[in-house]
């Protein structure tokens, strides 16, 4: 086992185990704290695939801009910080037996599927990948246009948010 | 070098247990945080096959990622912005309770 095999167990147990957090905690404050290091873990996966845009995204957009939303909508609803009654609902035993169905299928799925083996190629001396990101993003040839579409979403979703949740008195 | 199906397998596991948090939590917000982690793994997967794939100088995964992590910004706002606007007019963010909808 080589020393990036191990660093990924433990990356991968570390995001797994704050993920389990995430769901299972009865404090949303802290669901909302243990999903920042759930997302910690996910940047440092892409650091490991060597998509080092995707691991600095993920710590600015991700954590720094979508969890603090998260905390601020925690802090915002709530009277208490502590919630009452259950936390989960009435059929959340079904839930689970659903996840792990889906964990199982899955598994199996990739157990049956020829190009599991596949090892990655190496990247090539001198690839620029964020330069190659860049071009593929803007050019005319690449992703221009679901690129300009996602800004007009994110435009059109941050307009709709501010105007639903606008205080009208 | 780490397998491609050591990347799935955890992608997989991640995204189940986003899917438990959003079957089963009560609370709007706490159900948001479960796509959170869903839309995570997704992402997970789409980076292992960018370099796993034949042609690592072919960007594709980067680029769907990139628009995954626009659209989950955009979807956060406008689910977080109901939850308070919700919460303004029922005093509440228990999702069985929000059924102004329900006929």
């Amino acid at each position: 086992m080589t020393g990036e095999q191990i660093i990924f167990l433990l990356v991968a147990l570390f995001t797994l185990g704050s993920g389990l957090m995430v769901v299972i905690s009865r404090n949303l404050i802290h669901a909302a704290l243990w999903l920042v290091s759930a997302l910690f873990g996910v940047a440092v996966t892409y650091a490991l695939l060597s998509a080092a845009f995707l691991a600095v995204v993920q710590v600015v957009v991700y954590i720094g801009a979508i969890a603090i939303l998260f905390i601020f909508a925690v802090m915002l609803t709530r009277k208490d910080m502590r919630d009452q009654g259950p936390q989960m609902n009435a059929n959340w035993w079904f839930g689970a037996i659903l996840s792990v169905a889906v964990f199982a299928g899955l598994f199996f799925l990739l157990q049956g599927w020829s190009g599991l083996a596949g090892t990655a190629s190496a990247i090539p001396a001198g690839f620029d990948a964020i330069g190659e990101l860049g071009d593929a993003l803007t050019s005319p040839n690449g992703y221009v246009l679901p690129f300009e579409v996602a800004s007009v979403l994110l435009v059109a979703a941050l307009v709709g948010a501010v105007y639903v949740s606008f205080n009208r008195k | 070098m780490v397998p491609l199906s050591w990347y799935l397998i955890f992608a997989a596991a991640l995204f189940s247990i986003g899917l438990f948090g959003v079957l089963s939590r009560r609370n709007a917000v706490a159900i948001l945080l479960g796509i959170e982690l869903m839309l995570n793994s997704v992402n997970i997967n789409l980076a292992a096959f960018w370099r796993y794939g034949e042609d690592v100088t072919q960007m594709t995964g980067q680029v769907f990622a990139i628009i995954v992590f626009a659209v989950a910004a955009a979807e956060v706002a406008v689910g977080l912005a109901l939850v308070i606007s919700v919460y303004r007019r029922r005093n509440t963010v228990v999702a069985d309770e929000i059924n102004m909808m329900k006929w």
